[in-house]
């Protein structure tokens, strides 16, 4: 189980208990947090689960990007250097205490 | 005019086996996709990506799954309106009349949206100051590409699309690429003939910068482009092309008066239909308890719409199940010689 904190482009803070196994996405969508579409519902095929890691310590604490992530990222909505797809972040104790910045849009 | 029994709104997976479904118990249908291919999500998203939950088949790609629908599907013939889209939704005297954007009409009793997470749209630029050059000088597609021919044109992006015109137009425009970042998605070949291009001077490629503003006074003049760190440069640009992927937006569904949920459309399980009368919702866009999105369940759900759309397409008929295995009448239909 971790803590994540999900704060809207609007700065609106949302913080959700996450269970291990489960994406830093589907986070966001079973607690109906605004601002993660995750159209492809997880697939790495869509990039509208695009969230920023703002602080540099957490984000070179997170897995490293699969193939194919940066590809999809080129397809975000600004996507920068501090971008993730939430869809390949998955949930455990380690990202206790994780804070995940969404853009403006995701589509 | 075209009447028929169905319009199939989305030639994905789910589409093309709910097709499937209609000729078997004897229906016509007409499908609309506004990709100019069929397959949905399926060719557009992940053509080469393995499948592995299709029951039956332990594994094969979008590719492979999306002909081998279409191949099921050739026995009934059902045209397809490919590269056109559903705008319009209009009941009169019970049949739903369907405008796309075309200017195609059908006559029919039962709309079937199947329709994914809506149509494939390019991604635009997220700068405002676009918009106005939108279509003009600001490009996310090219039909002709001799109105390049000597003018300096600014390609925004790192996938195939990007590389392929960057390295077709150098041969007659000032071509200048832009990219986030310094790796490319597109293929390796592609990305090697882009160095070379680079590295001779041909091209001028810049990477980890993206767009920040586009000016001009009536027509488009430059483009301003940022680093992260916050360096900006302005390059002179008569046309500025973005190749971004694409992504997918509801359109026009949203107007029809369903009820939404988000933005997926609410049914009964019992033959997938909205709350408007002879419209139904299978696959992806479709929602009820325990839905699951997957392509399984889209072939579930298009079966029984397809029953559904029996009782107004044949108010007069009386539905009869039959096995494809035992039923003359559907092996009529789908011209096996016995």
């Amino acid at each position: 189980m971790a803590k994540i904190k999900y704060i809207e482009f609007n700065g609106t803070e949302h913080e959700a208990d996450v269970a291990n196994g489960l994406s830093v996405m589907e986070g966001a969508i079973q607690n109906d947090i605004p601002g993660i579409d995750a159209d492809c519902g997880g697939g790495m095929s869509c990039a509208t689960c695009h969230v920023y890691i703002n602080d540099d310590e957490w984000f070179k604490k997170l897995p490293e990007k699969e193939m194919g992530e940066d590809d999809m990222l080129d397809q975000a909505f600004e996507p920068k250097s501090n971008s993730r797809l939430s869809c390949q972040l998955i949930v455990s104790d380690d990202l206790d205490g994780l804070t995940v910045h969404m853009p403006e849009k995701q589509v | 005019m075209i009447k028929t029994d169905v319009v199939i709104i989305g030639a994905g997976p789910t589409g093309l086996f709910c097709a499937h479904q209609l000729g078997i118990i004897g229906l016509k249908c007409e499908i609309v996709d506004n990709l100019d291919k069929i397959g949905g999500q399926c060719i557009e998203l992940y053509p080469d990506k393995p499948i592995y939950d299709i029951p039956a088949v332990p594994e094969c790609t979008g590719e492979e799954l999306t002909n081998n629908l279409i191949q099921q599907i050739k026995p009934f013939n059902f045209n397809f309106h490919l590269s056109d889209r559903v705008q319009e939704l209009k009941n009169e005297n019970n049949k739903w009349l369907v405008k796309t954007l075309n200017g195609k009409e059908f006559e029919t009793p039962n709309v079937i949206i199947a329709g994914g997470v809506g149509s494939f749209e390019p991604r635009k630029f997220p700068t405002k100051s676009a918009e106005k050059y939108d279509g003009k000088s600001v490009l996310y597609s090219i039909k002709d590409k001799t109105i390049f021919k000597d003018k300096s044109v600014v390609i925004f992006g790192g996938g195939d699309s990007a590389l392929d015109w960057a390295i077709e137009l150098s041969n007659s425009s000032k071509v200048t690429l832009v990219h986030r970042r310094d790796e490319f998605r597109g293929a390796p070949a592609s990305v090697q003939k882009i160095r070379e291009l680079s590295d001779n001077k041909t091209i001028d490629l810049i990477t980890k910068y993206s767009i920040k503003d586009v000016k001009g006074n009536g027509s488009l003049e430059s483009v301003e482009i940022k680093s992260e760190t916050g360096e900006s440069k302005i390059i002179k640009a008569d046309y500025v092309l973005g190749f971004f992927g694409l992504i997918m937006k509801l359109g026009p569904i949203a107007e029809w008066g369903l009820n939404l949920d988000k933005k997926t459309i609410p049914v009964n399980t019992e033959n997938f239909e909205t709350n408007k009368k002879g419209i139904f919702a299978i696959g992806d866009i479709c929602t009820y308890p325990g839905k699951l999105k997957l392509i399984l369940s889209g072939f579930h759900e298009g079966a029984l719409a397809a029953r559904g759309c029996f009782k107004y397409a044949r108010p007069d008929e009386k539905y009869r199940f039959e096995f494809t295995t035992a039923s003359s009448t559907i092996k009529d239909r789908l011209g096996v010689k016995e």
